[in-house]
C-alpha cells in the first residue's frame, strides 16, 4: 500500500465514523425494531455492559485458549507433515491425492462430527482450530522448502553438504517467507475453526455465548461479540506479524499488511 | 593432445602423475533414445598445479557440464576427471565453486556467507572467521562485513563468491562464468583483480567464460570448445607477460591470441 500523509489518516477515520452515523440515522429515521438491526449506540452499551460485567472477558478467555492450542497443534503437525512430503518424492506420491481431496473441501464441515467424536469441552474446539489452520501451513511449507533455487542447492552440494545440512542451512531459511504468510493464515483459520466448534455445541466461549445472545433475539450483543471477535482477530494476526518482521528482516519483498504467497485455501 | 586410436578402448585410461586436474577422454550424454543429446565428447586435456586455464566457447558448447563434472555434481557418461591424481567421484571439500550469479544467502551477512563452507564442514569457527575478514579486506570488502548481500552492488556480491570460495584453501578453483552478468566495465575491473588475487596465491583456477578476451586476458592456457557435441577446437599456452593490463588487449600479440581462439571457433561452429 502507498503511505499517505497524516491528513489522509484523518479522512480515513472521518469516513468511518460517516458510516456509522449514517447507521444510526438509518435504524432511526426508518424506526427499526433493535431485534432486526441495533442502533450503533445500543451496540456500544452491550459492549459496554458486557466488559464491565466480565461474562465477556471469561468466554473470551476460553476462546482464546482454545485458538492458540489449536493454532499451535495443527502448525507443529503441518509443519512435520510439510516436511516430510517437501522431502521425499516416494511420501509425497502416496499422500498427494489425499491432501488434494482436504484442500477442496470446505474444512468447517468437518467440525459437526469433530464435536460428536471430542465433546462439548474444550477439547472439541481445539482440534477444529488445529484442523482448519492445519492446511494453509502445510501447503506453504511444502512450497517454502521446495523454493530453494538451483544454483543455491548445487552451492551446497559443492560443499559437500549432507542432506540435513541443506535443509537446515538452506532450504528452511529460504522458507521462512512462506511459513510466515501460512502462519497468518492459519492463525485467523484457528480462530475460525475455533468459533465454528463453538456455535455448534459447547459450555464456554464467545461463539456459545453469541449463540445464546442469539436465542434470545440479542443481535446488539451479537455485533458487539462479532466487534471483539474482530479486535481478537487483529490482535492474534498483529501477533505473527510482529514477530515476522524481526525474524524475516532480511525479506524486503513481502513488507505489506497480508502475505500473497497462498491464500487460495478458502474455507 | 593424444589421438583417439581405438574407440573400443573407452573405458581403459592410462594415468600420468603430476597435474593438478587430468581429464580422460571424458564423455557425457543426457538422456537416451530420441531425445538423447551428447553434451561433451572425448574431452582431454591437464592442468598443471597453479595454472590458470580457461575454457570458452559458445553456449551450448558443455562448459557448464564440464565445470559440473569437476565439482562433483554431475558423473560422466565414460572417461574420467581426476584431481590430484584421484578420480573425482562426488562433491569434494578441496574444490571450490564461484557460480554465475554470486549465490550469497539473503539471511547471512557477508562474513556469514563466507562463513559458510567452514559452517558445513565443521571447520574451525575463530581461525576461520579470522581468515574470512582478511580475505574480506584483501578484495575492498573491508568494513561490509557485517552488512547483507542486498545492501551491496553486483561486483561486490560476486567478489563475496569469490571469497566464499577461497575460504578454506581449495586445491583447485573453479568458476563458471562468474561475471557473466555484469556490465562491461565492471567485468574488466574484476578481471584485473582476478589476476592480482591468483598471482598472489597461484592458486589452480579453471575459469569458464564466453568471451573470447577475456579468456586470452586472463589464460596461461586457452581450452577451447566447439559445440553440438562439445568437443575440444583448439587449446594451446598464453604467453603473454603478467601482471596483464587492459592496455595489452590493443597489442598485436594479443590479438593474435583471440584470431586464433576465433579460427577455432568458426572451423567447427556455424554449421551443424
Amino acid at each position: 500500500m502507498k503511505r499517505r500523509g497524516p491528513l489522509a489518516f484523518c479522512l480515513r477515520l472521518i469516513f468511518l465514523a460517516a458510516l456509522v452515523g449514517l447507521w444510526q440515522l438509518v435504524v432511526v429515521a426508518l424506526d427499526m425494531p433493535a431485534f432486526v438491526v441495533p442502533a450503533p449506540t445500543r451496540v456500544a452499551y452491550a459492549l459496554y455492559q458486557g466488559i464491565g460485567s466480565d461474562i465477556y472477558t471469561t468466554h473470551l478467555y476460553v476462546t482464546v485458549v482454545e485458538t492458540l492450542l489449536g493454532f499451535a497443534l495443527g502448525c507443529v503437525l503441518a509443519f512435520l507433515f510439510g516436511s516430510v512430503i517437501a522431502m521425499s518424492r516416494t511420501v509425497e506420491y502416496y499422500l498427494y491425492p489425499l491432501v488434494v481431496m482436504f484442500q477442496a473441501m470446505p474444512k468447517v464441515a468437518l467440525v459437526p462430527i469433530i464435536v460428536i467424536w471430542f465433546g462439548l469441552g474444550m477439547s472439541s474446539k481445539v482440534v477444529s482450530a488445529a484442523l482448519v489452520a492445519f492446511f494453509p501451513l502445510m501447503v506453504n511449507t511444502i512450497v517454502g522448502l521446495r523454493s530453494a533455487d538451483e544454483d543455491r542447492v548445487n552451492l551446497m552440494r559443492s560443499l559437500a553438504a549432507s542432506r540435513w545440512q541443506i535443509f537446515r542451512m538452506l532450504q528452511l531459511p529460504n522458507a521462512t517467507p512462506y511459513l510466515f504468510a501460512g502462519l497468518e493464515i492459519a492463525m485467523i483459520f484457528a480462530l475460525i475453526g475455533a468459533i465454528v466448534a463453538e456455535l455448534l455445541g459447547a459450555e464456554k466461549g464467545l461463539g456459545m455465548y453469541m449463540q445464546s445472545l442469539n436465542f434470545n433475539m440479542d443481535v446488539a450483543g451479537q455485533f458487539s461479540i462479532l466487534f471483539i471477535l474482530a479486535i481478537l482477530g487483529l490482535t492474534l494476526n498483529g501477533l505473527i506479524v510482529l514477530v515476522r518482521r524481526r525474524v524475516l528482516f532480511w525479506d524486503r519483498s513481502r513488507d505489506t499488511d497480508v502475505s500473497s504467497v497462498s491464500k487460495g485455501d478458502v474455507l | 593432445m593424444e589421438p583417439i586410436v581405438d574407440p573400443a578402448a573407452h573405458g581403459t585410461f592410462r594415468t600420468r602423475s603430476g597435474g593438478m586436474i587430468a581429464v580422460e577422454r571424458l564423455s557425457l550424454t543426457y538422456g537416451r533414445g530420441a531425445s538423447r543429446v551428447v553434451a561433451l565428447r572425448d574431452i582431454s586435456f591437464r592442468i598443471t598445479d597453479g595454472e590458470f586455464a580457461v575454457v570458452v566457447g559458445p553456449s551450448g558448447c558443455g562448459k557448464s557440464t564440464l565445470l559440473k563434472i569437476l565439482g562433483g555434481l554431475l558423473s560422466p557418461t565414460s572417461g574420467v576427471a581426476e584431481l590430484k591424481g584421484q578420480p573425482i567421484t562426488g562433491p569434494r571439500r578441496d574444490i571450490g565453486v564461484v557460480f554465475q550469479t554470486p549465490v550469497l544467502f539473503p539471511w547471512r551477512t557477508v562474513v556469514g556467507n563466507v562463513m559458510l563452507p567452514a559452517d558445513v564442514q565443521g571447520l574451525d569457527q575463530t581461525a576461520m572467521q579470522q581468515r574470512a575478514l582478511e580475505l574480506l579486506g584483501q578484495v575492498g570488502l573491508g568494513g561490509f562485513e557485517r552488512r547483507y548481500p542486498r545492501e551491496l552492488s553486483g561486483g561486490m556480491q560476486q567478489r563475496v563468491g569469490i571469497v566464499r570460495a577461497l575460504l578454506n584453501d581449495p586445491a583447485i578453483l573453479l568458476m563458471d562464468e562468474p561475471f557473466g552478468a555484469l556490465d562491461a566495465m565492471t567485468r574488466e575491473t574484476l578481471n584485473v583483480e582476478l589476476q592480482r588475487m591468483w598471482m598472489q596465491r597461484r592458486i589452480t583456477v579453471l575459469f569458464i567464460t564466453h568471451s573470447i578476451s577475456e579468456a586470452v586476458f586472463l589464460a596461461d592456457r586457452v581450452i577451447v570448445l566447439t559445440p553440438r557435441p562439445g568437443t575440444i577446437g583448439d587449446q594451446f599456452e598464453v604467453d603473454l607477460p603478467r601482471p596483464r593490463t587492459l592496455e595489452a588487449m590493443n597489442t598485436e600479440r594479443f590479438g593474435h591470441y583471440v584470431r586464433r581462439v576465433r579460427s577455432a571457433l568458426s572451423a567447427r561452429g556455424g554449421l551443424e
